[in-house]
């Protein structure tokens, strides 16, 4: 049995954060409906978002929404407001990633679908929470980047803030979103009661640099410093970091340095031998680092590093990576398939569950294609 | 009950303990979670580092040697009143002491057992340290960040790590959701592998489905993915981020043209030299002025803020994300909470973490007294 048979999402969000939370609930077996606007549908369908387009739409809502249904509905008109307030009567969980206030307006706050349905657990993202000063920003994922200082910790020292490359704000959010989502499933089936679970980026922004943040809070508001050279993380001493090797790239985790330079043969190396010099004289170790590194190719130095236990590896970019052996062995890939035959390569849930991994060969729902299908099954159209 | 040690494993019960649940770290004695002794920048709480402190508070420590009999037979009575148990251990750790899921599961049916490993356990790669950079780097994540000329860049916190803790959490809770209808435990598994790939989902399910490579921007590179204008831009006095926008909105905002010839449907085709205009033009004022003109455009944009700076906003003060830890020496350290709200309420804990075997005896003691 799937670990969510039988829930029902009712899912009102858009772009990234939380339809990663949707995602997440789907591939465990929940039953996921995005209510999406007449025409338009989600934004993320369209929206500046890449140049690669699938059946229309773009290939990042492929990959968020798939093993998901549509359900168009205008949410200004009364008719398709009633259909709704008769889906959340069913319903386990909504979901919605509007800005504060927008949905009590639309009459779809927790207080009213409450008396719909007592049990009704209700999850939303705000990009800054309630506070009055920030609530009315636009809650991206670039932008929690910025206001949180998380642009300062990635790159080198004299680069301009170099911003991490993924959405991880956004999955984090949405991840978040779903941890409180299910453990307040886990205490309904004690309680039968439901509940409201807020997250915001800016929160899940500042709990992603919660290791930092403490040292920050503790030493005096010291402001995280980057390297000079080979940036990898601020708060860690020589070697951590990527260095160029005779072909390529190698990636150096933590490490003795003197026990380094004599595995490496590198006799500049082993005069750091006091190792709180490791962090405060990082730069001029990795300076010594990187130089001694271009002699080998990044194979010869794995060779060398690894069997005396050093913590390394080559860099990969996605052709490397998709050639690897190891990636192949863990079947990430999965194929999907929309309704209109269009198939898509995506990746699959991160999790095996007793044994299996969580596949769907669904894609992503064209919108409002399932508007038939949920009106009957969940008896929508009848009058009340 | 937590055999994890380091970030990925141990955030993960950390999330667990903020949502209510009691969270056992099982530790060697005279050893324990190696990230005790981890300090950064030489900060220390008492005889555990701060960093520790961070990822392990509100948690209790149980400590026995699995290789001695008796301990493992206490820990095996332990895991009879459990829900959960998590581990981090490379493959075969576990078998070799008799408490993997096989074993585990004659003990508790209703068990929910989660396994993290580095990089599953199949694969050259399976017995390889599963530490967040080397992640990082094997994962194609290093080419995300950076400007395209720089080589891999890494991004600078532990996200692999943190991103498998919450995802770990999230399948647990999942499974307990099981549990509760249908009385079965569970085996679950994830690895910093896993989580790598699946953070980078949206980017690699277009490199899948494109026939060319993925290219970050030369300049002020934000995403890989995305066109003109999406990155961070230097100002007269500071830096400016701006995020997806529609670059005709974008024009009337600055009041100037921001093409470099180009036309609007080339925003991916020829994104660096657009962004290279607009860098240009955004040199030429204040973060304030653009600031203004933009927000007043509605488009999506903020300053870049650094830790200080944002700790002088009455947004950051207003959250109220902050929360002490109270040792029992009377020191108090400050540390951020859980980023969850239920109820409308925040959870504050003042738990520090546990000292080393602080637990042990009462934890034989309720066990002997049946009392868990």
């Amino acid at each position: 049995m799937k670990l969510l048979e039988d829930i029902v999402v009712v899912d009102f969000s858009q772009f990234l954060s939380g339809p990663s939370a949707g995602l997440t609930l789907a591939d465990m077996g929940a039953n996921v409906i995005k209510i999406e606007k007449p025409e338009t549908g989600d934004i993320c369908r369209h929206l500046y978002v890449s140049d690669v387009i699938l059946d229309e739409d773009s290939s990042i809502f492929h990959a968020i929404n798939r093993n998901k249904k549509s359900y168009m509905a205008d949410l200004k008109n009364r008719f398709d407001i009633k259909k709704i307030y008769k889906l959340i009567e069913k319903a386990d969980i909504v979901i919605h990633n509007f800005r504060p206030g927008v949905m009590e307006r639309l009459g779809f706050s927790y207080h009213i679908l409450k008396s719909i349905n007592p049990s009704l657990i209700y999850g939303s993202i705000s990009g800054y929470g309630e506070g009055e000063v920030w609530k009315h920003l636009p809650g991206q994922d670039l932008l929690l980047q910025s206001v949180t200082g998380a642009t300062a910790l990635t790159g080198n020292k004299e680069d301009q803030p170099t911003p991490m490359g993924v959405a991880i704000i956004d999955m984090l959010a949405g991840a978040h979103l779903a941890q409180g989502i299910l453990a307040m499933l886990y205490q309904r089936s004690m309680t039968e009661e439901g509940g409201t679970v807020q997250v915001s980026m800016f929160e899940s922004a500042l709990d992603l640099q919660f290791e930092g943040l403490t040292c920050f809070l503790n030493d005096g508001h010291e402001l995280p410093r980057r390297s000079a050279i080979n940036g990898a993380h601020p708060y860690v001493g020589a070697p951590y970091g990527i260095y160029k090797t005779a072909d390529d790239y190698i990636a150096i985790a933590m490490a003795d340095i003197v026990h380094l330079g004599k595995v490496m043969n590198c006799s500049a190396l082993q005069r750091f031998t006091d190792n709180s010099e490791w962090y405060f004289r990082r730069d001029e170790i990795k300076q010594e680092l990187a130089m001694a590194l271009l002699h080998k190719t990044t194979r010869e130095w794995l060779e060398i590093l690894e069997p005396a236990g050093f913590w390394c590896s080559g860099v990969l970019n996605y052709q490397q990576l998709r050639k690897e052996e190891s990636y192949q062995e863990l079947e990430m890939e999965m194929v999907v398939k929309n309704s209109n035959g269009i198939e898509v390569t995506t990746t699959r849930s991160p999790y095996r569950v007793d044994g299996e991994l969580l596949l769907s060969n669904i894609g992503a729902p064209l919108l409002g294609e399932h508007n038939k299908e949920i009106d009957e099954q969940f008896d929508l159209n009848a009058e009340k | 009950m937590e055999f994890c040690q380091y970030l990925a494993g141990p955030s993960m019960g950390l999330r667990l303990a903020d949502l209510g649940a009691r969270v056992i770290k099982i530790e060697k004695p005279g050893a324990g979670d190696p990230s005790r002794r981890m300090s950064i920048k030489n900060l220390w709480a008492d005889e555990n580092s701060l960093l520790f402190h961070t990822i392990n508070r509100n948690k209790e420590s149980f400590a026995a040697d699995l290789k001695n009999p008796e301990d493992l037979e206490t820990v095996k009575s332990l895991i009879k009143k459990a829900d959960v148990v998590t581990h981090s251990f490379r493959p075969g750790v576990m078998e070799k002491l008799g408490l993997d899921y096989t074993t585990v599961r004659r003990l508790n049916e209703k068990i929910i057992y989660l396994e993290i490993s580095g990089y599953g356990k199949k694969g050259p790669w399976r017995n390889k340290p599963g530490q967040d950079l080397l992640l990082q780097s094997l994962s194609g994540l290093a080419y995300t960040s950076g400007n395209h000329q720089d080589g891999p860049v890494p991004i600078g916190i532990s996200v692999v790590d943190v991103f498998c803790g919450v995802q770990g959490a999230q399948v647990i809770l999942g499974a307990l959701v099981r549990r509760q209808k249908t009385g079965i435990g569970a085996f679950l598994e994830i690895s910093l592998f896993e989580s790598a790939i699946s953070m980078q989902f949206e980017l690699l399910t277009t490199f899948y489905n494109q026939t060319g490579a993925m290219k970050r921007s030369s300049i002020n590179n934000g995403s890989p993915l995305l066109g003109a204008p999406y990155g961070i831009y230097k100002t007269a006095d500071g830096f400016i981020a701006l995020a997806m926008m529609d670059l005709n909105m974008l024009q009337t905002a600055i009041g100037k043209s921001i093409l470099n010839g180009y036309e609007i449907k080339d925003a991916f085709s020829h994104r660096d030299e657009i962004k290279k205009a607009i860098a240009d033009e955004l040199l030429t004022q204040s973060s304030d002025y653009w600031m203004d003109r933009l927000l007043s455009h509605h488009l999506w944009s903020s300053k870049v803020l650094n830790w200080q700076e944002m700790y002088s906003q009455k947004a950051y003060t207003d959250l109220q994300m902050e929360q002490w830890l109270k040792l029992k020496s009377g020191k108090q350290f400050l540390t951020t909470r859980s980023p969850i709200r239920l109820n409308q309420q925040v959870h504050n804990s003042h738990i520090p973490a546990p000292g080393l075997g602080d637990h042990t005896d009462i934890i034989k003691q309720d066990l002997l007294m049946q009392d868990l």
